[in-house]
């Protein structure tokens, strides 16, 4: 199938920003995509004062778009707070990527899953209420 | 550097054919059907072609129906044949699960709407059928069987001879696609009891939009597209007559060449499969060996990436390549022949596809091994089906 990336896209595919794990991590998520099989991982360094993420890696088995939005999402909830990151949507993602082919959408949703379960993840190991992860396609 | 490495999609219409074609675009423009002089001359070029293709073949020029591509041969045979069955009341098709979608969907639109039982015969890991399966298979209700020559993806050969010999003997129709072996192979299809057998001619260095079918004498599917009498009242339309000549001209040259061709691919190939083997850890080939493989063909599986950056990072460097990832496909399912093989779903996502030809040469091989192992090992870095791979293997 051809597709037509934007410059956005191929810049984060090419050279993906924050690739990498945190071994020491406040919180990891993992999300898999039913449709094609793919898997992201997700890592964060929270300031424990501040609840700011300091720092996030990610690992991800996907196409382009799966990798160039697990980069875009990573470099958006850097720097915000726990609470303020919960907020980062898919469709954030891909408009920051100057979009995604509609038939690529749900691969940016991978990401949204995956730092909505790293959260998740931090929240219940800090004694914080766990929200539930909403899962839609696109 | 452009290194054109998906010659299975399709190649180049050559020099010389394209030379051949020219006059027929103006100069000789007469409609074949008109009763005037003039379109003699068209008339003439058509048979000519003719003649040249069923040369190739060991058949008779009267048994080749030029149509619009190999997927009209493809759809004309299977329907055609099935249409023409139901008189008898036979309303069984046997072809396999690695069929081109060509094959596979006509056979899904056959069972849909004119009730055809289909059976999909499975391949082994190599991506052989087995002409015992087809034995097996087939009842006194079956009107065709269908079997590819060479598989488009893992460039496996099959025993269609044999299979030939088998439906003969159960006096059954046997259909090869020979889209892809017909580019590669010596194919006579007296010696190989083949009694239908689709080709096209941009695979051969010809022009797109003109395939054929052979149809052995005595064979009378129903025509597949109905108006004027064309193609001896087959193949309805005005003759594509600079195409059919472009076609005429491919086989012919291809012919001449075949061995030769054969030679030098067969060893680009297995240097590029060695090559790839002693560089890239946990590289799986897919498909055949040596002589049971299309002499163009290397398909692998990189467990941990997956194919699209593949072929995004190989096409940075300007590599043309192909995947039979879930991800690079509209239905977003992985390769179905892949899948028939027994690959694992994150195998099949990682699979790549190189197909040499005419505009190979031995430094774009040598280009290619030079770039692949880094970027898969890149794409490796960053995927935790990798990292999880690894440590199940320590
Ligand atoms: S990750 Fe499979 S299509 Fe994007």
């Amino acid at each position: 199938m051809a597709l037509d990336y934007s410059k956005k896209v191929m810049d984060h595919f090419i050279n993906p920003r924050n690739v990498g794990e945190i071994p020491d991590a406040d919180g990891v998520g993992e999300a898999g995509n039913p449709k094609c099989g793919d898997i992201m991982k997700i890592y964060l360094k929270v300031n424990p004062d501040t609840k700011v993420i300091d720092d996030v890696k990610f690992k991800t088995f996907g196409c382009a778009s799966a990798i160039a939005s697990s980069s875009m999402a990573t470099e958006m909830i850097k720097g915000r707070t726990v609470e303020d990151a919960w907020n980062l949507t898919n469709s954030a993602v891909a408009e920051a990527l100057d979009g995604l082919p509609p038939i690529k959408m749900h691969c940016s949703v991978l990401a949204e899953e995956a730092i909505h379960e790293a959260l998740n993840d931090y929240r219940a190991k800090h004694g914080m209420e766990i929200i539930p992860v909403e899962h839609h396609e696109d | 550097m452009f290194v054109y490495l998906d010659h299975t999609a399709t190649t180049p219409t050559s020099p010389e054919v394209m030379k051949a074609m020219m006059p027929y675009f103006g100069e000789i423009f007469g409609n074949p059907s008109s009763v005037y002089s003039f379109s003699r001359k068209s008339r003439e070029a058509i048979e000519k072609a003719r003649n040249q293709v069923a040369a190739s073949l060991n058949a008779d020029p009267s048994e080749i129906f030029f149509t619009g591509s190999g997927t009209e041969a493809d759809n004309w045979a299977l329907k055609g044949t099935l249409e023409k069955a139901k008189i008898s009341g036979k309303n069984h098709l046997i072809t396999t699960k690695i069929e081109h979608h060509a094959i596979l969907h006509t056979a899904e639109y056959l069972h849909k709407v004119e009730g055809v039982d289909v059976t999909y015969l499975p391949v082994n890991s190599e991506g052989f059928v087995s002409v015992e399966d087809v034995k097996n298979a087939i009842t006194d209700k079956t009107a065709l069987v269908s079997v590819m020559f060479a598989n488009n993806e893992v460039g496996t050969i099959e025993p269609v001879k044999e299979i030939g010999a088998l439906c003969r003997e159960h006096k059954i129709p046997f259909h090869t696609d020979a889209v892809q072996a017909a580019a590669h192979l010596k194919i006579d299809v007296k010696a190989m009891n083949i009694d239908m057998l689709s080709m096209s001619a941009h695979k051969m260095y010809g022009p797109k939009g003109v395939g054929a079918l052979y149809l052995r004498r005595g064979l009378h599917p129903e025509n597949f597209i109905h108006g004027g009498a064309q193609e001896h009242k087959h193949r309805a339309s005005t003759e594509n007559i600079a195409g059919i000549v472009g076609f005429g001209e491919a086989m012919e040259i291809l012919q001449g060449r075949l061995e030769e061709d054969k030679a030098l691919n067969s060893a680009r190939r297995d240097r590029l499969i060695s090559g790839i083997l002693e560089r890239i850890p946990h590289a799986k080939l897919n498909g055949a060996t040596g002589d049971n493989r299309l002499p163009n063909n290397i398909n692998f599986s990189f467990i941990g990436v997956e194919g699209e950056t593949l072929l995004l990072d190989l096409d940075a460097k300007g590599i043309s390549a192909s995947t039979g990832s879930a991800c690079s496909s509209e239905s977003l399912d992985p390769s179905h022949v892949l899948l028939a093989l027994g690959l694992k779903h994150e195998m099949a996502h990682g699979s790549l596809r190189f197909t040499i030809g005419r505009l190979t040469t031995d430094e774009q091989i040598d280009y290619v091994l030079e770039v692949l192992p880094e970027i898969v090992s890149r794409r490796r870095e960053m995927s935790p089906l990798w990292e999880d791979y690894i440590k199940s293997q320590a």
